[in-house]
């Protein structure tokens, strides 16, 4: 009974796909916008509701194994589950007005669908196997999805990167699975993990190579220099709300599939001294931040810009596992691994709140650069105060949730003994402030260089924005509703 | 409950304003920012406190609620005030509801938003001075910082851009300095508190629990953790106050700002800094503050002189109200460092009168350039002539500025070297008072200049334009201000009695313990 509970959550967006295929049976293609739009929401909001209700009740504490322990629902997956549901809900919503001209509309909502459930696959799955079909379940409709475009020489090439790359990863990341299946005879992590021990004795570089080619694919999924490549063309030539959903949703998919699988199938306190992965994840943290910082800052682009602050966040996000080095306890361990998850919730809002102010800027053809955006707060100056929460909260400035998830995860790190990494990630932190403020002052403070008239105010986009300002701001004092589970959630791991 | 009323007028008032119509926004912000005035005047005149705030005083206004937890620290919803930071409050709402009158007239584009931003930043201010939970505190003091970047962006002078962003700049990389000195004293109080709370966190800083930073064989001690936090943090700070050097963002600041935003700036934002080096450095660390009670005082000394010699240089009246803050500044650094009961009360004392002053300079500077749309003193002479009731509040403020006595400047100023002059911590305490007496005689050499060279001789006025009477808005203001400034010089107990209450357990602990 409790097995088919805990399936809610992925049930609602599988079954919100076929509803949708269904509906569009009828008269293919001439589907009324808003039902498509409705089904997908209601379907993303029922499963954010659901792992919400089972993650607050605590129904799921200490993990339900459904399919022979291929499937684990437990407090991670449920608090992943809550953040892919409150994104594709945004999305939805916001793709209303976004694709309203557009055709194949029921085919996109039904591809978010899937990716979404692929996502919450990926946050439940206890096996290699498992990973590998969710991985591929997320990825292929995200392709799909970036060309959705597909008289747009952007959207395409963009796709064009991401799938070749992807496709490349997912080769390395099965590639890498195999190896750990050579020398531990297992795909199941738990069963990973008893025998990772004797492995790392008796084939350290079968094994090794394996772990590292794992991590390259899960680098891929969560866009991580070096496999970052992909990531700004992908972001910059999708359909807006896509951006928003694949550098939100799919990344943090990535980092809960990253999570399970290091922690659960190589617990560090057997491969340490033989498959370092920390030291690993150190390198990715540092490199992640800063590349993705600085790039960020050179950018003249807005959307471009988001999206190497997408891979800055990213390299924030990894100081998560780098941070394990075992100083201070399990406590500081799972703090410094709970304060990442946070920061993905936090992130999973005000980004795809930002990269939604981009389609409404697109939807408004207000051009791509910075100096398009000038002026824009005298004809929207209620969708700006939203861009501004969002930016000053990625930012890290106390208007909104970000400023105390950073918070947490440098504190964490500085109490998890590797203090170097919270001083990088507070400096890059500092620098981002430098390339978030100019889309502020471009808003607010320039004068607009043309006269642009606005004369639309799409509904649906408009709620999405604002929606996710509200819940950006309410996060700010309002995390302390999850802390406590991301925390109990991280201890349950490490 | 007083001081949540408080902030939510604040802010849903700044959510109303900011989608009313322009046309009635600047009537509605007044209107609205009276409820908060009364508010406090009411929590002043009820004001039940005593004692120091962070050293086990009882806090007026208590409030607590659990917010986060966070590895081995609660981050908590912790308010309330003490004889520091009512006055204060009192000063941010009084000075809000001035400065929104005084923007009726320069103010005539977005409007909603110009007064939405500023009942904001009045809020963020009062979170600011009421706060006691350090995370809570933190997230108003940089909530200040967006209004107050938008304000003088948005409706600044020509070169507005600039300013905005180099006051921006500074204040925000001076937050982080001071941030990563404060939470490295948390980490160094190891296992000593269990909360962000700033008065745990003081009082296990003055019971000697600091330990090492990291492991005794590969970290940092005590002593270098304390003097370097105290730096940090001292640093951070000096930027808001500022002192000198940290002081190149103000004048830029000040004279893009519009005259409203620069009356806030002077008058409440830098009171900012003043009252974060006692509430932190000065209270918390107070061995590391004796230790360089020298170099402090010389750097107050040296910004009194310095800015007051920059002051006698200018041409823009606004820019010499501008740096004659960096020296009022000064004043209020050499009376915390000086850890005397006079000088230590007069320095909060000086905040609170500097604030009412500088706001009164500022807005008359802005009704003569409302009038005469320049700034520049060699475009103008003969002012009194044509605008006497205006020649003649900036002639009080003025004087006010330059210590006459029965003004709330004459008050600030006597106790900051009555207090200096007696100092033990500081040594050479008469020579650095003295030294710091010296920069009342330039403050009267470029204010008389000025006004002598504005105000008076034959009118004459560069950029022809018709004088006429300043609307009862824009004078109104500057009456209540002066009323408040020979107010607080008449009967300085108004709030000296309750500073001196809060402030004497500062310098009573460490230093001898006969200050009560």
């Amino acid at each position: 009974m409790i097995g088919g509970v805990a399936l809610a959550p992925a049930g609602a967006f599988v079954l919100a796909a076929l509803a949708l295929f269904v509906l569009d049976a009828f008269s293919p293609g001439r589907t009324n916008g808003g039902l498509l739009a409705g089904v997908s929401a209601v379907g993303a909001v029922s499963a954010l509701a659901a792992s919400g209700v089972l993650l607050l009740s605590g129904a799921a504490d200490g993990g339900v194994e459904l399919f022979g322990g291929q499937l684990v629902v437990d407090g991670m997956s449920l608090l992943f589950t809550f953040v892919f549901g409150s994104v594709t809900a945004l999305v939805s919503i916001a793709s209303l007005d976004y694709v309203r001209e557009l055709p194949h509309r029921a085919e996109y909502y039904m591809l978010v669908m899937l990716a979404a459930t692929g996502m919450s696959l990926m946050a439940s799955a206890n096996s290699l196997a498992v990973a590998f079909v969710a991985l591929e379940l997320a990825s292929l409709p995200s392709y799909a999805l970036v060309a959705y475009l597909k008289d747009n020489r952007g959207s395409v090439e963009g796709a064009l990167k991401y799938f070749l790359i992807g496709a490349l990863s997912s080769a390395i990341f099965v590639y890498g699975i195999s190896l750990v299946y050579a020398s531990t005879g297992s795909l199941l992590l738990p069963d990973v993990a008893e025998a990772v021990g004797g492995a790392a004795a008796g084939y350290p570089g079968v094994l090794g190579v394996g772990v590292l080619m794992i991590v390259g694919g899960l680098a891929f999924k969560t866009a991580s220099v070096p496999f970052h490549f992909w990531a700004p063309d992908a972001y910059e030539g999708a359909p807006a709300p896509i951006s928003a959903f694949l550098s939100s949703a799919s990344k943090a998919a990535g980092f809960v599939l990253a999570f399970r699988i290091l922690l659960v199938g190589f617990p560090i306190e057997t491969v340490v001294g033989s498959i370092d992965w920390v030291l690993l994840f150190q390198v990715l943290a540092v490199l992640t931040m800063t590349v993705g910082n600085f790039a960020a800052a050179t950018q003249e682009r807005v959307k471009r810009m988001l999206a190497y602050s997408s891979i800055g966040h990213a390299g924030y996000v990894l100081i998560g596992l780098a941070a394990l080095t075992g100083v201070g306890g399990a406590s500081a361990g799972s703090t410094v691994l709970g304060a990442s998850m946070l920061h993905l919730v936090v992130y999973g809002f005000m980004n795809t709140g930002a990269f939604l102010f981009v389609a409404l800027a697109e939807h408004w053809e207000v051009g791509r650069t910075f100096e398009d955006y000038n002026g824009l707060a005298r004809q929207a100056p209620l969708a700006c105060v939203a861009m501004t929460v969002f930016m000053f909260s990625l930012a890290g400035l106390p208007v909104g949730g970000g400023f105390v998830s950073k918070y947490y995860l440098f504190a964490g790190a500085v109490g998890a003994g590797v203090p170097w990494l919270a001083a990088i990630g507070a400096i890059n932190s500092a620098l981002s402030l430098y390339y978030y403020s100019r889309v502020v002052k471009a808003m607010w403070i320039e004068e607009p260089v043309s006269d642009r008239s606005i004369d639309r105010y799409p509904t649906a986009l408009y709620v999405a924005v604002l929606a996710a300002a509200v819940a950006t701001v309410f996060l700010l004092p309002g995390l302390s509703v999850f802390d406590g589970a991301a925390f109990d959630a991280a201890a349950a791991l490490l | 409950m007083f001081v949540e009323i408080l902030l939510a007028l604040c802010l849903l008032g700044a959510a109303v304003v900011f989608v009313a119509p322009d046309r009635y926004a600047g009537k509605l912000a007044f209107g609205i920012s009276l409820a908060p005035l009364l508010v406090s005047l009411y929590m002043y005149l009820a004001f039940d406190g005593s004692g120091n705030a962070l050293l086990g005083g009882d806090i007026a206004y208590e409030r607590f609620a659990e917010w986060l937890q966070f590895g081995p620290y609660a981050v908590n919803y912790h308010v309330g005030l003490d004889g520091i930071s009512l006055p204060l409050v009192v000063l941010s709402t009084v000075l809000t509801t001035l400065a929104i009158l005084s923007a009726w007239t320069p103010i005539d584009a977005r409007e909603s938003e110009f007064y939405g931003l500023v009942l904001f930043l009045e809020g963020s201010l009062v979170g600011v001075f009421a706060a006691l939970d350090f995370v809570l505190w933190f997230v108003f003091w940089e909530a200040v910082l967006i209004p107050m970047y938008l304000l003088i962006g948005v409706w600044g002078g020509p070169r507005r851009k600039y300013a905005a962003i180099k006051f921006f700049v500074y204040t925000n990389i001076a937050s982080l300095v001071m941030f990563i000195g404060y939470v490295a004293l948390l980490f160094g109080l190891g296992g000593a508190v269990s909360a962000t709370s700033m008065p745990a966190i003081a009082e296990a800083l003055r019971a000697g629990q600091l330990g090492y930073l990291g492991t005794p064989a590969f970290g940092v001690g005590p002593d270098v953790l304390a003097m370097a936090a105290f730096l940090a943090m001292f640093v951070g700070f000096a930027v808001k106050v500022p002192i000198v050097p940290f002081h190149t963002w103000l004048p830029d600041a000040h004279v893009e700002a519009p005259t409203p935003v620069s009356v806030l700036l002077a008058g409440v934002l830098l009171k900012m800094g003043t009252y974060a080096l006692l509430r932190f450095n000065f209270t918390i660390l107070p061995e590391q503050a004796a230790t360089l009670a020298a170099p402090i005082a010389a750097i107050a000394v040296i910004s009194i002189i310095y800015g007051a010699l920059l002051a006698l240089a200018q041409q823009d009246l606004k820019r010499v109200v501008a740096y004659s803050s960096v020296s009022s500044m000064g004043y209020v650094i050499l009376g915390l460092v000086a850890y005397t009961v006079y000088g230590v009360g007069g320095a909060t004392f000086q905040m609170v009168a500097h604030g009412l002053i500088s706001g009164l300079l500022f807005m008359t500077v802005g009704v003569f350039y409302n009038a005469t749309h320049t700034r520049m003193i060699g475009d103008m002479s003969g002012l009194a002539t044509r605008m006497p009731v205006t020649a003649a509040v900036f002639l009080t403020g003025a004087f006010a500025y330059m210590g006459l006595p029965l003004m709330a400047g004459f008050m600030g100023e006597l106790f900051v070297f009555l207090g200096a002059f007696e100092s033990t911590v500081l040594p050479a305490a008469p020579l650095f008072t003295a030294a710091a007496m010296f920069g009342i005689v330039i403050v009267a050499g470029y204010l008389l200049w000025a006004m002598q060279r504005s105000l008076f001789g034959p009118f004459r006025l560069e950029t022809d334009y018709e004088l006429g009477r300043a609307p009862l808005h824009d004078v109104a203001p500057l009456v209540v201000l002066v009323a408040l400034i020979v107010a607080l010089g008449v009967a300085p107990d108004l709030i000296f009695e309750m500073i001196r209450d809060a402030t004497i357990d500062v310098i009573d602990f460490p230093f001898g313990g006969d200050a009560r």
